[in-house]
């Protein structure tokens, strides 16, 4: 049967995919009514956990002394390195962290007296009342031998090393001979750009409430990005067959890459229930935030660009430095998009790793991506301005048609219109071509603009669909809702695929009891999920047409499947579409009260099957594995730069998105509209300093970290190019969640730089970088 | 122990606090045997003593209820909703005021309530998101969150809300600046702040009473 496009693309008020619906979960949101992980608060005989961290970087625990903190009301029990019952499988063995599904960090505290970040658990008190519980972990005397630390890359003690794999890719990556293409280049330029430690610092720290329902019956409530990945992990930590563990997580306050992972907290939390037989509760606090769930590294890159006097790229040098911790070869994986995003001939990338005292870093948006961009979009401004050439016209002169780092053709690039649709909304040609010649009133504006790209990543899931005799039907996925729409636009998806309105369907996710897909991150989900849906819909119509065909009461009766299509909820002839009957009417007459169907929905290049996508062409039969899948964009950016104070306000933003299909563009435009924000902040204010001494964070809570709040934010401009893409997924969907932030901090640094002529290649962008580059010379 | 006082208790500085502790030890004393103590626990010999010496009365007038309440003085207003009375719709980010998601309207002002303890409002009217709507009525405020998409993971959004509802109340919302001025107390780490104004200034100039 061929499959009908139920979304039409020349007809986009057919349904409500594509319409800007409002969120279906925003009613409980907004009455408080929508349930936290932290917020099961009706389990029988909850009790609270609280974690006692180390204040030491390096060293051995030689002492904890309970005795106070035992005497202490409401104390149930206290663990520590020395009673801790036993993990079945962890990730300090090899061997084992290969059973797990997510294992950020070759470590698991308090499985010996060693320490090797400030901030790692040495202690977990359980009692009856929060309010005990803190009283008696402040009660602890931990006595730890320090030993020397090493506070980052950057520590003279550290040691600089070339890993041989970061995150699956190698160490070095060289196409073609980039020495000796820089060499010879007519314009050369060198520069090194540094960032600070970010974190992630949803609005909901960690949380996790443990209940074990029996010996073998546990089921955790668990702050997660993905409850499958979650479950599976524990699983095997905890010694259970996966069926054993069960994963809910309804709603996430946040996530940005930290809750994609299960990190200590969460088995300690489990642990900890099964010892005292109790559901606990354990809530990180917003300091231990900052030291239980990873963060982006710290890291300096060296881009050397090699260029014609015309402006057309030869060469690029990328070399990364950066902090990993003592167990983990861990860097984001910046040369990923430095070695795709323009027509370049020779690329060389190498990563140097240095161990420290620190946690493992972790996935925050767009990881590698967005440093990545702030580098290469950084210097590319700087050629433009070298060679007198339009930031714009700069980046359509090495505009690469099929993918530079592996010769494939994209799925999809739609890149020269983001530009041209950007440049038209923020009024670009306005732009005076020399620096620091625009002025309101004392400060200086500036205008920049970057492109933004982030990859479409492998994933699958399945969903089901049962639809009901009366026109209702629960879906449902094992996805997550990180605020990024998706109970919101599986709805709509659902609604158009079985012709029914979006207030008929129940669509449920976040429990390991429904269908198992993978975790939000990457910008997968959107994509994965939808498909999954549609094709688990999909699977209810070949259904139904089966029934059709064999009731002699339906107009349908003896028809061959493949006569049948299915239009809005109806199957329908296909050579006389007047002639057929509605979903409903074959199942009441069959007796169904319901039936059900089932699919799973790939996402990228895994993805082979065009003939059940809905938006392409079936007689088509390329693959998708032989195209190269990006999302692409550009933001536009104006400041405002007090020359006298150092400080820069963002007054204008204009970002311009092409990723596929736009499920809902109110949500998308949010979550496009925070992806900037969180740039901006990295852009002018986020840092985490290490104390370089004590290796141990000197501003770990929300005072000391500066994140954006509303003053520091102007109206925004949201645009998605109309794309459309057969190759990625069913729904033709490339996820936005990550592209948002890819390329902002530099649209900022690019924006200074117009606006004062000097460029700032460290970032956060504070005012005393800005005040010590204004005292420099143009 | 009541000779040689344990620097890190506070002062004994009543027989009482010293009988209770010396009684509390008795029951602790196998803490690291957790079944013993969880039984012992569960006779709630523990929550007797305490609740004779350790906890004060007070009454709260909650979203029109009222609360006859016996709180230990140390528990904060954010902790006696959220994990006594169950009203978890007001948020902990950061329990130390400075992301504002605890925001709730004691005596119709916004104060974070993880800032202030419960036993300090004794005889006070507190509102929080779960008293905003009346029934099935969304509040102005609430109405226009949804339909600007105020939010993503919704976290921050009740303390938004209480916060938004003030900051019109108070007479802050009279321009797009002022508004983003008297909202920067509430982070939005999904970043929805051009759509939380514009919530803002929808109900402003809707009309309707706030």
């Amino acid at each position: 049967m061929d499959i009908e496009p139920t979304f039409s693309k020349t007809n986009p008020t057919a349904g409500v995919v594509g319409q800007p619906m409002s969120r279906v979960d925003g009613w409980a949101k907004v009455t408080g009514r929508a349930t936290y992980s932290a917020e099961y608060s009706g389990l029988p005989g909850l009790v609270h956990a609280v974690l006692k961290t180390s204040d030491v970087a390096h060293g051995r625990v030689q002492s904890i002394d309970v005795s106070a903190a035992q005497r202490a009301p409401g104390v149930l029990a206290i663990f520590t390195h020395q009673n801790l019952p036993k993990l079945a499988k962890t990730p300090n063995s090899p061997d084992d962290r290969k059973a797990f599904v997510s294992s950020p960090m070759g470590f698991f505290p308090m499985e010996s007296d060693q320490i090797f970040y400030a901030g790692q658990p040495v202690a977990v008190v359980v009692a009856d009342t929060l309010e005990r519980a803190q009283y008696a972990a402040s009660l602890l005397k931990v006595s730890i031998v320090p030993e020397a630390t090493i506070s980052s890359y950057l520590d003279p003690k550290a040691q600089l090393y070339t890993p041989k794999t970061v995150k699956g890719m190698p160490g070095v990556t060289k196409r073609g001979d980039a020495q000796e293409a820089f060499a010879g280049a007519p314009v050369q330029l060198t520069a090194t750009y540094t960032h600070a430690t970010i974190h992630h610092n949803p609005m909901e720290p960690g949380a996790t409430t443990a209940h074990w329902e029996g010996p073998n019956r546990l089921t955790v409530y668990d702050s997660t990005q993905g409850v499958s990945e979650t479950q599976k992990t524990l699983a095997a930590m905890l010694g259970l067959a996966t069926e054993q563990v069960r994963v809910v997580c309804k709603f996430i306050g946040g996530g940005f890459g930290c809750k994609a992972w299960v990190w200590p907290h969460t088995t300690l939390a489990a642990l900890v229930a099964k010892a005292v037989g109790r559901p606990v509760k354990l809530v990180l606090t917003r300091p231990q935030q900052f030291t239980s769930m990873g963060h982006r590294e710290e890291q300096a890159q060296t881009l050397r660009l090699g260029a014609t006097r015309e402006g057309k790229l030869l060469a690029l040098i990328h070399d990364k430095s950066s902090t990993t911790s003592p167990w983990d070869d861990y860097a984001e994986t910046n040369t990923r998009i430095t070695n795709m995003l323009y027509a370049l001939p020779a690329f060389e990338g190498t990563y140097h790793l240095a161990h420290a005292n620190v946690m493992t870093s972790t996935a925050t948006r767009a990881p590698g991506d967005m440093p990545g961009a702030f580098a290469l979009e950084s210097s590319m401004d700087d050629l433009a301005y070298q060679l007198g050439l339009d930031p714009i016209q700069i980046r359509l002169l090495n505009y690469a048609d099929k993918d530079p780092s592996n010769g494939h053709p994209w799925s999809s690039k739609s890149l020269k219109q983001c530009y041209q649709r950007g440049a038209e909304l923020f009024g670009w040609n306005q732009r005076n071509p020399k620096n620091g010649q625009t002025r309101a009133g004392k400060t200086l504006v500036g205008w920049g603009m970057a492109t933004a790209s982030y990859p479409v990543h492998n994933s699958q899931g399945n969903a089901r669909v049962r639809l009901y005799a009366d026109g209702h039907a629960v879906v449902q996925a094992g996805a997550t809702d990180l605020g990024t729409g998706t109970y919101t636009v599986m709805t709509q998806v659902a609604a158009d695929s079985l012709g029914l309105p979006p207030e008929n369907i129940r669509f449920e996710l976040g429990d390991t009891d429904l269908p198992s897909t993978q975790w939000s991150g990457g910008s997968t989900a959107a994509g994965r999920v939808s498909s999954s849906v549609y094709l688990a819909a999909q699977d209810v119509w070949q259904r139904l047409i089966k029934v059709a065909v064999q009731d002699n009461k339906s107009p349908l009766y003896r028809a061959k499947i493949e006569d049948v299509m299915v239009v809005k909820g109806q199957l329908l002839f296909r050579t006389d579409p007047d002639t057929g009957e509605a979903f409903g009417e074959v199942m009441k007459r069959a007796g169904m009260s319901d039936i059900e169907g089932s699919a799973l929905g790939r996402y990228g290049s895994s993805y082979e099957a065009p003939r059940a996508a809905a938006n392409a062409d079936p007689n088509k039969k390329d693959h998708a594995s032989e195209h190269s899948m990006h999302a692409f964009g550009a933001h536009f950016c104006e400041v405002h730069v007090d020359p006298e104070l150092g400080t820069v306000r963002v007054t204008k933003w204009v970002s311009v998105i092409a990723g596929g299909r736009i499920l809902n563009p109110k949500t998308a435009r949010s979550q496009v509209m925070g992806g900037s924000i969180f740039g901006i902040g990295a852009a002018l204010m986020e840092t985490t300093e290490r104390d370089p001494h004590l290796a141990r964070y000197t501003n770990a809570d929300l005072a000391g970290y500066h994140i954006p709040v509303n003053a520091d934010i102007p109206d925004m401009t949201v645009e998605f190019i109309d794309e459309h893409d057969p190759y990625v997924n069913a729904m033709g969907v490339k996820g936005i969640g990550e592209i948002s932030i890819v390329g902002t901090s530099a649209a900022v640094a690019n924006a200074v730089f117009h606006a004062t002529g000097r460029r700032l290649r460290s970032l956060p962008m504070t005012p005393d970088k800005v005040l010590a580059a204004m005292r420099e010379p143009v | 122990m009541a000779t040689n006082h344990d620097p890190d208790l506070p002062a004994p500085h009543d027989e009482h606090r010293r009988n209770f502790l010396k009684q509390s030890s008795l029951l602790t004393a196998l803490a690291l045997v957790p079944s013993a103590v969880v039984e012992a626990a569960e006779s709630k010999l523990d929550e007797r003593v305490a609740e004779a010496i350790e906890k004060i009365p007070l009454s709260l007038k909650i979203n029109g209820k009222k609360h006859k309440l016996k709180v230990e003085p140390r528990t904060t207003l954010l902790d006696l909703l959220r994990e006594d009375l169950h009203l978890t719709g007001t948020k902990k980010g950061c329990d130390y005021g400075q992301c504002g998601a605890c925001t709730v309207h004691v005596d119709g002002l916004r104060v974070n309530s993880c800032l202030s303890f419960a036993v300090m409002h004794d005889g006070q009217e507190i509102t929080t998101i779960e008293g905003l709507a009346s029934g099935d009525d969304l509040h102005p405020m609430q109405e226009a969150f949804v339909k600007h998409d105020g939010f993503q993971c919704g976290y921050c959004t009740p303390g938004q809300i209480m916060s938004a509802v003030a900051c019109v109340r108070e007479g802050h919302a009279g321009s797009e600046a002022e508004i983003r001025e008297y909202m920067s107390g509430n982070i939005c780490r999904c970043g929805a702040y051009a759509n939380i104004v514009a919530a803002i200034q929808d109900v402003k100039s809707g009309g309707k009473k706030v």
